[in-house]
């Protein structure tokens, strides 16, 4: 373990190594106060009461061999998460953001796409509730071809293609092959 | 002499032809993956966790190690013919070798790379055969507060010293100790946090956490910031160095696996500051410094090495403690619970052969996929020209079916839709993903050892303070939570009581390493699932 100092480490010296594409990201949140933080701190916070309010419906059961119980450690997790919500308010307050994730497809000078989000959500719904009856061969041919229209795919019938293929290969390889538990549904007997 | 004798009898079990199939089936997969945007090696091993449970233990392993090393020779071919390096460890890598590859010395980039990946995972894998018993056979003498001392210590490393922020690490770790905690308890029967919900008595799966985390969290992350133009990959045809480059390659490799595979194999190590260190010490002892910030092969063979020694030091304590410090580590912890074996210091005593195989497969898997990205490099570039809409569909596609497929009940498709809900919060929040996955799998363990300690004392606190060893982590812990404090302390008192306008940055950031690399990082956070 090395702790970290600030003034201690980086014996290198810092002249510029100009990072591309830093600057963006390191700029984007930089004048404005991300207030959307407080959601997520709430968030947490809420977490930690439920916690609480959970652990205090569990019955005190102690014995010579467990003295602590189950008690404890939601306790413990829930007084945590309020305290670190705390932590976290302040530090929002204070101006600290955390950064948002880039990645090789991430582009974040745009501001986030909820339509599209929410077309994948209607598609991972869609299947989650098709799934039992139709069966995975269809369920996950839909949410392959949904998922990929919600990304901007308009080849239709290619996705539709490409989503069937996947279901199919990865039935009768995990399923049939391997054992994997996919429901046949109502292509039983079919497959 | 004993580790050579377990190693020689690894390799004969590794050495079957269905095995040695499956390594090849790892790294494939492993480098198509480190590849690709989005998906790293602790994803993929995610989704294919439902599906290992149906292998022998031996062979789903050999198959996670394949993906576990070649998901980083595929992550620096990323990096260095894109530029928007998809894990916090190619980061440096991508500094030196983008520039390199603009310049026209792609193929020399991606060279030094892989070699020096290989050389830096063979030696690193050597070390795990030395070091790995030795820290087993201490490791079982320690009791429950021990255990208990270093598993915080885990926490500690994981949260306080491998992000940027603390308050942010340590809310995620949270959030994951609090799913962990989700179910029957263990030894009285009571539900928790339940809900009186009948589908999570038996708590989260472990498989449905990643797979929501990792997978669905990173689609619609992606999703929502989809990229519209492609970034632009600069062509490559196969990779070689010619005489000067391996004159300016073999040190650099060599003190980037020194720095790598320490930090690695502590439990609070990740490879981020051994990287950072390889670069500035390269920087420094170069005989071209003005090439540095250029495309400079030293910045590029060293930091890479440091990279792989570092992942295969990572094993050490995963091996030998039960202790993940990585994501892939963690989920690979998982996969050994799935198949109801037990991590921990017993583990190489009660599953040597196991072990062992798995070692021969790194050696194995590595020189594999050294003579599998040398020639192949140009092909794997072209996968980063599948069409986007494709690709995070059938992520989503194979996060649906691998969630279903643990316990084929659509409820725990809900949940994973939740988790994935969870993960993009975190990574537009800048909540490092880690800490969580972390939680989630020591969680349970760290109760079992908190509640075992105070067993012996009747319930009396006292029981938490164990030998030295328990004592060396606490004053660990606390050393690494109190530095920003000192620094604070510092400023304060240079600054003579200033405007108080501190300007903490992303929470307390402990800007390890020289600045200008710090800015470089702040653009890539932690929270990489190809971490």
């Amino acid at each position: 373990m090395s702790p970290q100092h600030p003034e201690t480490t980086g014996p290198g010296t810092s002249d510029a190594v100009v990072a591309p594409d830093a600057t963006a990201a390191a700029g984007g949140a930089g004048g404005t106060k991300d207030r959307a933080q407080y959601g997520l701190c709430a968030g947490l916070a809420l977490l930690g009461a439920y916690v609480l309010f959970d652990a205090s419906r569990i019955g005190a059961v102690s014995s010579s061999n467990d003295p602590v119980g189950p008690k404890p450690m939601p306790i413990l997790l829930g007084v945590l998460l309020l305290v670190v919500a705390a932590f976290y308010a302040v530090d929002i307050a204070r101006g600290g953001h955390g950064e948002a994730e880039e990645g090789e497809d991430v582009d974040l000078s745009t501001s986030v796409d909820w339509r599209t989000i929410g077309m994948l959500i209607a598609a991972f719904a869609v299947n989650a509730l098709l799934i039992e009856p139709l069966g995975w061969v269809i369920s996950g041919a839909l949410l392959f071809w949904g998922s990929a229209f919600a990304l901007g795919n308009r080849h239709h019938v290619r996705g539709l293609a490409a989503g069937v293929a996947l279901s199919l290969i990865t039935f009768y390889a995990f399923a049939i092959g391997l054992g994997v538990n996919l429901p046949a549904g109502i292509l039983q007997g079919i497959l | 002499m004993d580790n050579i004798t377990s190693l020689i009898g690894g390799f004969g079990d590794v050495l079957s032809p269905m095995n040695l199939l499956i390594a090849l089936l790892g790294v494939t997969v492993g480098t198509a993956v480190g590849v690709l945007p989005g998906i790293g090696p602790a994803m993929t091993v995610a989704l294919l966790l439902p599906i290992t449970y149906g292998m022998a233990p031996v062979e789903g392993l050999i198959l996670f190690a394949g993906i576990f090393y070649g998901g980083m020779y595929g992550g620096s071919t990323t990096s260095i013919l894109l530029n928007t390096p998809g894990e916090s460890a190619s980061v440096v890598t991508a500094i030196e070798g983008n520039k390199m590859a603009k310049a026209g010395r792609a193929a020399q980039a991606l060279a030094t790379s892989a070699i020096g990946s290989f050389i830096a995972g063979t030696i690193g894998t050597l070390g795990i055969v030395f070091l790995m018993p030795q820290v087993a056979k201490f490791a079982i003498s320690l009791g429950a507060p021990e255990y208990l001392a270093i598993i915080l210590l885990t926490f500690t490393g994981v949260t306080a010293v491998l992000g940027a922020s603390r308050v942010r690490g340590l809310a995620s770790l949270l959030v994951g100790l609090t799913i962990g905690v989700v179910g029957i308890d263990f030894v009285t029967g009571q539900q928790r946090l339940t809900g009186g919900l009948p589908q999570l008595a038996d708590g989260i799966d472990v498989v449905v956490v990643a797979v929501g985390i990792f997978a669905v969290g990173e689609a619609l992350w992606v999703a929502a910031h989809l990229r519209r133009k492609a970034g632009e990959v600069i062509p490559v045809g196969r990779p070689w160095m010619g005489r000067s480059d391996w004159s300016r390659s073999w040190k650099p490799w060599l003190r980037g696996t020194l720095l790598g595979f320490p930090f690695g194999a502590m439990p609070a190590g990740g490879a981020e500051i051994p990287t950072l260190l390889s670069y500035t010490a390269e920087k420094k002892l170069s005989r071209h410094p003005e090439e540095f910030g250029k495309g400079a092969i030293e910045g590029v063979a060293g930091p890479e090495a440091a990279n792989n020694a570092s992942a295969a030091g990572t094993l050490v304590p995963m091996l030998a403690l039960g202790l993940p410090t990585n994501a892939t580590a963690a989920i690979m912890l998982a996969a050994l619970q799935g198949w109801g074996i037990e991590p921990g210091p017993l583990l190489l005593t009660k599953e040597p052969a196991l072990v062992w195989a798995l070692i021969a497969s790194l050696f194995i898997g590595n020189t594999m996929l050294l003579l599998l990205n040398l020639p192949l490099a140009p092909a794997w570039a072209k996968l980063l020209q599948i069409p986007r809409p494709y690709l995070y569909a059938g992520i989503l596609f194979f996060a649906s079916m691998g969630a279903y497929a643990v316990n084929s009940q659509p409820f725990d498709l809900w949940l994973l839709l939740a988790l994935g809900l969870l993960g993009f919060a975190m990574r537009r929040f800048g909540l490092p993903v880690l800490p969580l996955i972390v939680g989630v799998i020591l969680g349970p363990l760290v109760e079992r050892k908190g509640r075992q300690s105070l067993q012996l004392t009747g319930g009396d606190l006292s029981g938490l303070v164990g030998g030295p060893v328990a004592w060396v982590c606490y004053v660990l812990i606390v050393i690494a939570l109190a530095w920003p404090l000192v620094g604070l302390v510092r400023s304060r008192l240079g600054r003579s009581g200033g405007s108080g306008d501190h300007h903490d940055g992303p929470g307390s950031g402990d800007g390890q390493g020289p600045d200008a690399l710090a800015s470089a990082r702040a653009g890539y956070s932690f929270n990489s699932p190809e971490a």
